[in-house]
């Protein structure tokens, strides 16, 4: 079982924590604003990447607090966390 | 005929050990197996194979026994077992099988546990290598962990007769295990199976600890345990597995791996047979011929498929007159029961017994679990470690190497890496044992199978799976080793392919003309030997499988003999059977009383949620369809939840209780989900908002009181609380004092009728439950359960969430437009609802079905055609039943359903396919009770 580093509470096993899917997926300014195309791009699609993503991780066994990784979809290594309000770091995979 | 030495062997002969095996009365010692003791008594054939029927035996001494299944009876009936690693005890019953097993229908009275352990290296295997391994780390002052699969420490020394620096390899592996046990910090498990290896040093390995006491076992003792190790470096001293020759007629008892026999020999003082031939293709296997001749064993032959035998070892053979005749090989056995004789160059050979060997197999198992890349090592014929990781070393002959010096040497090498990667510096060095063995030449010639008859080549001996199979699997068009796997079943078996997948790996290679080193081995999957589910459930079983949530009011429900229904954890009570009631008649006279004079039922587990802050009425309007932040203190609202795409998600109600501060409740599976999905947003998006969101589900007993009578009962519990109509109206809430405590009561209803919802501190329920009983009674008062109140909420057509919707069901579907604001620049879902797809008027909607016939119960799940006759398929489906009941309201059955363009077929006739039936079905408005809602206000 991996273990994932949470901001707050430190390496604690994955079953404690819940998937969230890609980060920095923003809720648009205003949804009346778009096409059916782009609001369906903010619904339904996601990137897949191979290699290094950012997503998003909840600590939902834990503390219950939310919070941005970068993984390699290779390999599950995480290469890094951070805050929800944060810019994705940059990271080595 | 007896087949134990006169002397030798780890095992206690003073002490006899009677078993039975298929029914007949044999006896051993302590420290047999229960195929030692087998052997010891001549028995070779165990069981049968699993389609062809023919008879299987003992192949190897250890866990990679391709063969000797048997079900253990005593004391507890457990199938599947290999008589190589069952110990023996007084009193066990076993018998052979057919490649499957039966599992008892009585529940296992034996306890089973897990432990956590945390250490800084972790060391799988206790022999040579893994010893050193072991010593060295603990020598550094890191916590260490050794586990072994055997009941003694020694690993491949205890299967040979050798000397560790000029005295018995025995006392040489006493000593380093009396240090390790006398290090703090140190913990040495024996009978302890590394299964499984995941990421981040997460290794679980399953401890028998009583099997071996067979009816002596401490019922206080869990019986196994399974040990979750989290480890900073792992040492890997798993060793080899001697593999076979696959030829013709492989597969009959007596055939065996020539180490296995001289295992039998040395750990359990047992002769293999009285005659035996041997097939090799490397050294080791001569080893075994001596000393199997040195016991009394007549080997007339040794068949070496290399062009030179080893010189050294062939004149030792000749000194001992065993023929050795290299450049050749056996062709096929004979004999049914047991080997009767091996066919060499056309010559019959007689012979009880044929030791084969193929070479070694690194059991590299736990290393590729840890996702370690392997590498074809050609001159092994093996696949081995091929690259390091940073948390787990190889050492030993899991990496290929054979020589015990070099393998002790890795060891001491792995453990001191391993030590100082987990922040410890070396302590005194292990001095490297020097052996005597004959055996340290590794080359051998790499040879999968003989030509022969191919039907009867067996390269799976477990699945009865042929040479023949491979090669119809590459015939057809099959390459990848993952493929051939799965359509030979090789390797699928209880042994997982030990001993059988390198040589498949090899027979493929070959029919393709491909290079094995250019193949991808089979992923290895965790277990590396079988593990009970009773050892994996450990303590979570029967009451403890799955946390039970009941409600502050459940012993009322159990003294009063209701029925149980789960939903999510909660134990709700289903229906109250008065006097041999089944569930309709039980469910007609609850719903009778709920609409004709009181009911009352136990809503506690409605999901609650605490939602505080000046930015909550904001937050709750961007979350529900409807308008929350108008609603006044002291006000309720139904809202509906959708997810981004539109899709109802939850709904219930939302009651202001404070300027800053609501009450929204959930449905009863949902509650958990929509506390994550409120702080989802909160935390990912909205952060700005001034919102708490608290779940305050247990913190309240709730109860719906409900029916036209239900006014009367609440004033008498209630005498400061105006009830009336005008003083407490439809969607407000009041806090009063009802029995005697404080109460928060609503008046809301889920069934069209008169209707309070009381709520009270959870501590409370239960009596405030009691005193309405008692204040009811007069009214006849009736508790109802959760059928109940879904026949009262249908008939009014109120969805229930998760049944009348799946993720595919918008407001509008449900014909719940109304609760969907047009006000709100925003909320979630509201941009979907103009999506192309949700405008389409052929939409699935919610609407009730009236069946012709009053009498017929739809099957909830049913599909709806437009036909009275099916067409030929594919068949148009219309939609499907979400709910049915029969309602004494009605007088008459009754269904929800989703139905394509339903509201424009209201009064159309529809048909529902019952087993060979097509049932005519009216379609109606959902709402089929009290359109106009005049009960409401009683």
């Amino acid at each position: 079982m991996q273990l994932i580093p949470c901001p707050w509470c430190g390496p604690r096993e994955e079953a404690e924590f819940h998937y969230g899917g890609q980060a920095h997926v923003a809720y648009p300014q205003d949804p009346s604003a778009l096409s059916d195309e782009e609001w369906a791009q903010y619904v339904f699609f996601r990137e897949n990447p191979s290699g290094p993503f950012a997503e998003r991780w909840s600590h939902s066994a834990g503390c219950r607090r939310w919070f941005n990784a970068v993984r390699d979809t290779r390999t599950h290594d995480l290469l890094a966390v951070y805050r929800t309000d944060e810019p994705m770091p940059e990271v080595i995979s | 005929m007896n087949f134990r030495t006169p002397t030798g062997g780890a095992i206690d002969r003073n002490t006899v050990l009677r078993f039975t095996f298929n029914g007949q009365a044999l006896t051993g010692h302590p420290g047999d197996t229960l195929a030692s003791a087998l052997l010891a008594n001549g028995v070779h054939e165990v069981g049968s194979s699993v389609k062809l029927g023919r008879p299987r035996g003992i192949v190897a001494a250890g866990s990679e026994d391709p063969t000797s299944l048997v079900q253990v009876e005593t004391p507890f009936s457990e199938p599947m077992l290999l008589a190589t690693t069952v110990e023996l005890f007084d009193g066990l019953q076993a018998r052979g099988l057919a490649g499957q097993g039966r599992l008892s229908p009585e529940p296992d009275p034996a306890r089973y546990d897990a432990k956590h352990e945390h250490c800084d290296v972790l060391v799988v295997g206790a022999g040579p290598a893994g010893l050193v391994a072991a010593l060295t780390a603990a020598r550094s002052g890191a916590r260490v962990v050794l586990v072994d699969e055997q009941n003694q420490a020694g690993g491949a020394l205890l299967g040979v007769d050798e000397y560790l620096d000029d005295r018995p390899s025995a006392e040489w592996v006493a000593d380093i295990v009396a240090e390790l046990r006398t290090t703090p910090g140190v913990l040495v498990l024996e009978r302890t199976t590394a299964f499984g290896m995941y990421q981040d040093g997460f290794v679980l390995a399953l401890q028998k600890r009583t099997d071996h006491l067979g009816f002596a076992a401490p019922a206080s003792v869990a019986r196994q345990r399974v040990w979750r190790i989290r480890t900073k470096q792992t040492v890997l001293a798993t060793g080899a597995h001697e593999r076979p020759v696959v030829f013709a007629d492989n597969d009959r008892p007596g055939i065996m791996l020539a180490s296995s026999a001289r295992t039998f020999l040395h750990r359990y003082g047992v002769l293999p047979g009285w005659r035996a031939v041997v097939f090799t293709t490397n050294d080791s296997a001569y080893c075994a011929a001596i000393d199997l001749a040195e016991s009394g064993v007549d080997i007339p032959l040794i068949v070496d498929a290399r062009l030179e035998a080893p010189a050294r070892l062939a004149t030792e053979c000749a000194a001992r007159g065993i023929e050795v005749r290299a450049g050749h090989v056996v062709t096929g056995t004979e004999g049914s029961a047991r080997v009767t004789g091996v066919h060499v160059a056309g010559q019959t050979v007689p012979c009880d017994t044929l030791l084969v060997s193929g070479g070694w197999n690194p059991v590299v198992n736990l290393f590729s679990q840890a996702r370690g890349k392997l590498r074809y090592d050609s001159e092994l014929g093996a696949f081995v470690p091929g690259e390091e990781l940073a948390s787990v070393r190889v050492a030993g002959s899991a990496t290929g190497e054979l020589d015990l010096n070099a393998c002790a040497r890795q060891g001491r090498d792995a453990g001191a890496a391993a030590a100082v990667a987990a922040g410890f510096t070396p302590g005194g060095q292990v001095p490297l044992p020097v052996s005597d063995s004959r055996c340290t030449q590794r080359t051998g010639l790499v040879l999968w199978r003989v030509p022969g008859d191919e039907d009867v080549s067996f390269v799976d001996l477990q699945r009865d799976a042929t040479v023949t199979d491979v090669l119809r699997a590459t015939g057809a068009g099959l390459r990848s080793l993952e493929h051939i796997k799965r359509y030979t079943t090789i390797g699928t078996a209880h042994d997982q392919g030990k001993t059988s997948g390198m040589i498949a790996a090899g027979i493929v290679a070959e029919a393709l003309g491909v290079e094995l080193a250019d193949q991808r081995p089979t992923t290895f999957r965790p277990p590396y030997t079988s593990v009970s589910f009773a050892a994996l459930a450990g303590r979570n079983r029967g009451e403890l499988h799955d946390p039970v949530r009941v409600t502050a009011i459940h012993p009322w429900h159990v003294a009063h003999g209701a029925l149980f229904e789960n939903v999510g954890q909660w134990k709700r009570p289903w229906y109250y059977p008065r006097d041999g009631e089944d569930l309709h008649a039980a469910v007609l006279r609850e719903c009778r009383a709920a609409r004709e004079s009181v009911g009352m039922m136990d809503g506690s587990t409605l999901g609650k949620i605490d939602v505080q802050g000046g930015d909550a009425g904001k937050f709750l309007d961007m979350l529900y369809t409807n308008m929350m932040s108008t609603v006044k203190v002291g006000r309720i609202r139904y809202g509906v939840m959708c997810g981004v795409d539109g899709m109802v998600i939850d709904d219930g109600t939302v009651i202001r209780v404070g300027e800053e501060r609501f009450l929204v409740t959930t449905t009863t599976g949902n509650a958990a989900r929509i506390l994550d999905w409120m702080e989802e947003w909160l935390q990912t998006e909205w952060p700005h908002l001034d919102v708490h969101c608290t779940s305050v589900t247990e913190h309240w007993a709730t109860i719906p009181l409900v029916g036209p009578k239900s006014r009367d009962v609440l004033a008498a519990v209630a005498p400061s609380l105006d009830v009336s109509n005008e003083a407490f109206e439809f969607m407000t809430w009041q806090d009063a004092v009802v029995a005697g405590v404080p109460a928060r009561v609503c008046r809301i209803s889920f069934s069209g009728e008169l209707a309070y919802e009381i709520n009270v501190t959870a501590w409370h329920g239960l009596a405030v439950w009691e005193a309405l009983m008692e204040a009811g009674s007069p009214y006849g008062i009736t508790p109802y359960g959760t059928e109940t109140m879904h026949v009262l909420r249908a008939e009014k057509g109120y969805p229930i969430i998760g049944q009348e919707t799946d993720a595919t069901v918008t407001p509008q579907d449900l014909g719940m437009a109304w609760a969907v604001s047009k006000k709100k620049p925003d909320f979630i879902g509201k941009r979907s609802f103009a999506r192309v797809e949700n405008l389409r008027t052929d939409r699935k909607q919610l609407v009730g079905l009236l069946p012709v016939d009053p009498t017929v119960l739809l099957p909830e799940g049913s599909q709806i055609v437009e036909t009275d006759r099916l067409p030929e398929p594919p068949v148009r489906m219309l939609g499907h039943v979400t709910s049915s009941y029969p309602s004494a309201a009605l007088g008459r059955t009754f269904a929800l359903a989703l139905v394509r363009s339903g509201r424009e077929r209201i009064g159309e006739t529809l048909y529902v396919p019952v087993e060979d039936e097509l049932v005519p079905v009216t379609v109606t408005d959902s709402v089929l009770y009290d359109k106009e809602g005049a009960r409401r206000d009683g």
